[in-house]
């Protein structure tokens, strides 16, 4: 993880400060992995101790500490807590570091409106940062990480057939507008997304709900939804019709923010109007009423200009340290630099990769997402020859992947072994490698017996992937590649929305790039979206590797699961469905001074820790 | 003149419906739809069929229209499928943004091209002709994105004169009431935020505005020229008149309807062309509206937006029209 020098500065703080510091940081990151302690534990700490919010944090630290600490123990078979606790704490002591200045306002440049503020609803990342400031999840991801971690949830347990999850809840938190959050609130807003009707199941809008839990209410998909009981105020059982695993980091997903069930009703969220042939949106909570329980409250969004939130006051946990943060629109990527650079912005996201080293010589701030995403080339197998595995072989072998992504691609990438990211549980070190080696591909071609090598190879244009900055670029030395190893490159290309994908998805392709970037913090949104079911684009049928993908998946234990997914990471780089070749970290931009934002692969990142320094 | 008026307006309506039919058919014939358009690599078969189903993409085509413009006659055009904002509220928030912009660039561009065009032709051969003829030539030739990211860097970067982006400045606070920035700083009595937006105007302006003013300089040069021979101007001299008169009353009057002509069709290029500007400055007007719809195949966006452009094309043209009748009463007998 590359983060800012001032993370790793240790500075002291006051005795009885940094005890509540020590307990919170503790508690707020029970499942923090070892290897990132001192990053979590710096940029935690310091959210815990404001002046004016010493004595709610210092109840608040205790009790969470209180509950984890049970939790804990119940929630090891889940999580990696038990060791990491201790850690977390010891290196909290050394390194904890004071907050940055409290106040002022920050403005954010992004690339476009969100659609609405309603976390179900959306799927777009300029939607979900702004959600994620105003609402909370029942758990969430350890900042910087992919490691599940408590939110409006103090602890979890599963029960023993893993069909039922118990969340014990943060108490004394209230909504925005009042309301108190209890597990009726939780239940509210479970069952409202289940019963999604119409155009609201519409995979452009409860993207995540279909991709967490499949189908809705109506029963014309197989949820994986069952139920939520409010056993008691502080307690919420989430019922399954099947045990799964990658169900709890799905739910860290913004997309899942509890909401007020009073603003949900008052202000119309699933009010939908036109007719069946133009279905409209009608209500007024995602535009006007977003109503959460974050450490930002919304004041107002004038679309097009801006979008303006401030502190919420009566948060529960570490209050935010600015008095206000604005999110401005500015869809052209120069015009952001140029903002940034005038002054007029104090940060902004999708930092164009050649504009990176010239910012940073400048004093600006550059943080890297650790990589959350895989480009790869894939093969359809109906289409021969690439239904033989030495053609397969033999063009990973002719593939120059390191000369590509040293030569074209920015800082902090690396080439990719395997289809999902090194920084996620179950990736596997001893997948079988395919090195550069033109003779090798070569004899496998000739071992092969295959003559005719005319093959097909799809790239997209009009388009611009985190994983593919420039496709053209990709496919040019690829196809060199190729023919250098006597096979002969037909290029086809389309307009990436124009056609391309549809074309490439709907199993047309013979050869073709593309690429992935994880939604929440599961393999299962990797090589389980891959791979665990048939799929026209790659078009094979292997049921050892499907079976080992829904295996893994439904797996509770995650030791087990971890072993499980590298077993099948390891099957699947020997069946050579296609060839990965890079993972990359996106960059985003801060003016010289800011501190306390932490990039987060999956995007949860809060401004709540931000200070302009 | 009122019936000319009246036979101009309901020539609309074959227009759009023209429009429409075409506008409807070409959408929906490019590869790619909404649904891979919004969930890119996350899109797979079975989610475009979902989508389709659930937007009414799959029925026949005569039904979607014909469902379209059912809503349409009622002034409704759906609502934005990446947006999920009506179309007609985005249409009433960027075509003001444009409005100004538009309105900037050619303030820019006439004020500065007819006086420029007018001098260089009274003074034919001079070095002063000479560089106004070469520099308008450069003017058409520069493009808008290049001049408007020279225009940034020396103004907002280099020394910090002017804004880069956007109408106004993000911590200022101004209620819309019109969407016009200017008219709304007006209602609200607020200076600063009048002088703010003007401020946000002079670059995006200047880019816009560049392209016209070279052509407006051409045009009022060679018109001015043309009149400055013809022989009631020698008269106008001869009788004594003072050249201001003879200028003003004579040559420039006279010379005026071919400028107006491209004045109009310039316009209406603005309003729909200014998608780089737009982009580059930050100004969320409607090429950034109708850019953003076309790459994102959001079907009620193009056609409400296009459909929209094409009413207002053909206002400022009738506007120029009757401007004809009122320079030239020639014109006005026909």
């Amino acid at each position: 993880m590359v983060t800012s020098p001032h993370f790793n500065k240790g500075r002291k703080m006051r005795p009885r400060i940094k005890f509540i510091a020590l307990g919170m940081a503790a508690a707020l990151t029970v499942t923090a992995c070892g290897s990132d302690d001192k990053d979590t534990a710096t940029t935690t700490a310091p959210t815990a101790v404001t002046e004016d919010s010493t004595a709610p944090a210092e109840t608040t630290a205790e009790t969470t500490a209180e509950t984890t600490a049970e939790s804990t123990a119940e929630t090891t078979a889940e999580t990696t807590a038990e060791t990491t606790a201790e850690t977390t704490a010891d290196s909290t002591a050394e390194t904890t570091a004071e907050p940055g200045e409290a106040g002022g306002t920050f403005v954010f440049g992004t690339s476009s409106d969100p659609v609405v503020l309603d976390g179900a609803f959306v799927s777009d990342g300029e939607s979900l940062r702004v959600i994620h400031e105003i609402f909370e999840t029942l758990v969430t991801l350890e900042p910087g990480g992919t490691v599940v971690a408590p939110a409006l949830a103090a602890s979890w347990e599963p029960s023993e057939d893993g069909l039922s999850w118990t969340f014990n809840l943060q108490p004394d938190v209230s909504f925005h507008d009042g309301t108190p959050f209890d597990a009726e609130a939780v239940c509210f807003n479970f069952d409202r997304w289940y019963n999604f009707e119409g155009v609201a199941q519409s995979s452009n809008v409860s993207y995540y709900w279909s991709t967490v839990f499949g189908g809705f209410s109506d029963g014309v998909t197989e949820s994986l939804y069952d139920s939520c009981e409010a056993v008691d105020e502080a307690t919420a059982v989430i019922n399954l019709t099947a045990p799964s695993a990658a169900f709890l980091a799905g739910l860290a997903v913004t997309a899942f923010s509890i909401a007020s069930p009073t603003a949900l009703t008052e202000y119309g969220a699933d009010d939908v109007g036109g007719d069946e042939d133009a279905p409209t949106f009608d209500g007024t909570f995602g535009t006007e009423h977003p109503i959460g329980t974050g450490p930002f409250k919304f004041e107002s969004w004038d679309v097009g200009d801006k979008l303006t939130l401030v502190r919420n006051e009566e948060y529960w946990g570490d209050k935010a340290l600015l008095d206000t943060l604005i999110f401005t629109p500015i869809a052209d990527g120069p015009a952001r630099r140029t903002a940034l650079e005038t002054g007029e912005i104090q940060g902004y996201d999708l930092v164009d990769p050649a504009d990176s080293a010239a910012l940073a010589d400048d004093g600006y701030e550059i943080l890297l997402r650790p990589a959350f995403n895989v480009g790869y080339v894939g093969f359809n197998q109906t289409k021969a020859p690439l239904d033989n595995i030495l053609i397969r072989q033999a063009i990973a072998h002719a593939l120059n992947r390191e000369a590509l992504v040293t030569a074209k691609y920015p800082e902090g990438s690396e080439v990719a072994t395997q289809f999902m990211p090194p920084s996620l549980f179950g990736y596997s070190d001893d997948v079988t490698e395919y090195a550069y080696d033109p003779e090798l591909a070569m004899e496998l071609i000739a071992e092969s017996g295959v003559t005719d090598l005319t093959i097909e190879f799809y790239y997209p244009s009009e388009v611009s992937r985190p994983y593919m900055p420039d496709p053209t670029a990709n496919f040019e030395a690829f196809k060199a590649d190729l023919e250098a190893v006597g096979f002969t490159v037909v290029p086809k290309t389309a307009p990436w929305r124009g056609g391309y994908l549809d074309d490439v998805n709907g199993g047309n392709a013979q050869v073709y790039l593309l690429g992935w970037t994880g939604d929440y913090g599961d393999p299962d949104n990797f090589v389980g979206v891959f791979f665990r079911t048939p799929q026209p684009v790659w078009g094979f049928d292997n049921p050892e590797i499907f079976d080992a993908l829904t295996v893994a998946r439904d797996t509770s234990d995650i030791d087990e699961r971890t072993a499980l997914y590298q077993e099948a990471n390891n099957l699947i780089m020997d069946f050579l469905p296609g060839v990965p070749y890079v993972h990359t970290q996106p960059a985003l931009a801060f003016a010289p001074g800011v501190t306390g934002y932490v990039p987060s692969p999956v995007s949860l990142e809060s401004f709540a820790t931000v200070s302009l320094g | 003149m009122l019936k000319f008026i009246v036979r101009r307006l309901l020539l609309l309506i074959p227009i759009l419906l023209g429009i429409s039919i075409l506008l409807f058919i070409w959408v929906r014939a490019l590869p790619g739809g909404p649904a891979t358009a919004l969930l890119g690599e996350k899109s797979n078969p079975e989610r475009v069929a979902q989508v389709n189903r659930l937007y009414g993409f799959d029925k026949p085509l005569f039904e979607q229209y014909f469902s379209y413009m059912s809503r349409v006659i009622r002034l409704d055009f759906g609502q934005s499928i990446q947006l999920r904002r009506d179309v007609s509220d985005e249409l009433f928030r960027r075509f003001p943004a444009t409005i100004e912009l538009a309105s900037a660039a050619m303030l820019f561009a006439v004020g500065l091209g007819i006086p420029l065009g007018f001098m260089a032709a009274k003074r034919e051969r001079t070095l002063f002709d000479y560089g106004a003829v070469t520099a308008s030539l450069i003017g058409v030739s520069i493009p808008v994105f290049f001049l408007a990211q020279i225009l940034k860097y020396i103004f907002s970067l280099k020394f910090d004169l002017l804004p880069s982006t956007r109408r106004l400045d993000v911590k200022r606070k101004l209620e819309k009431v019109t969407n016009f920035n200017i008219i709304d700083s007006l209602i609200a009595w607020d200076g600063g935020a009048f002088w703010d937006t003007v401020r946000h105007l002079i670059l995006p302006g200047i880019a816009l505005g560049t392209i016209p003013l070279a052509i407006i300089t051409r045009i009022t040069r060679a018109s001015v020229l043309e009149t400055l021979n013809d022989d009631y101007v020698r008269t106008a001299r001869a009788k004594g008149l003072r050249t201001f008169t003879v200028n003003r009353v004579h040559v420039l009057r006279n010379s005026l309807l071919p400028i107006v002509t491209v004045i109009g069709l310039q316009t209406g290029l603005l309003l729909s062309g200014a998608v780089l500007t737009e982009t580059v400055f930050a100004f969320d007007g409607m090429g950034s509206l109708i850019g953003g719809a076309v790459i994102g195949k959001d079907y009620p966006v193009i056609q409400g937006g296009v459909m929209f452009l094409a009413v207002v094309f053909v206002l400022v043209n009738l506007f120029v029209d009757v401007l004809y009748a009122f320079i030239d009463p020639r014109i006005r007998v026909s």
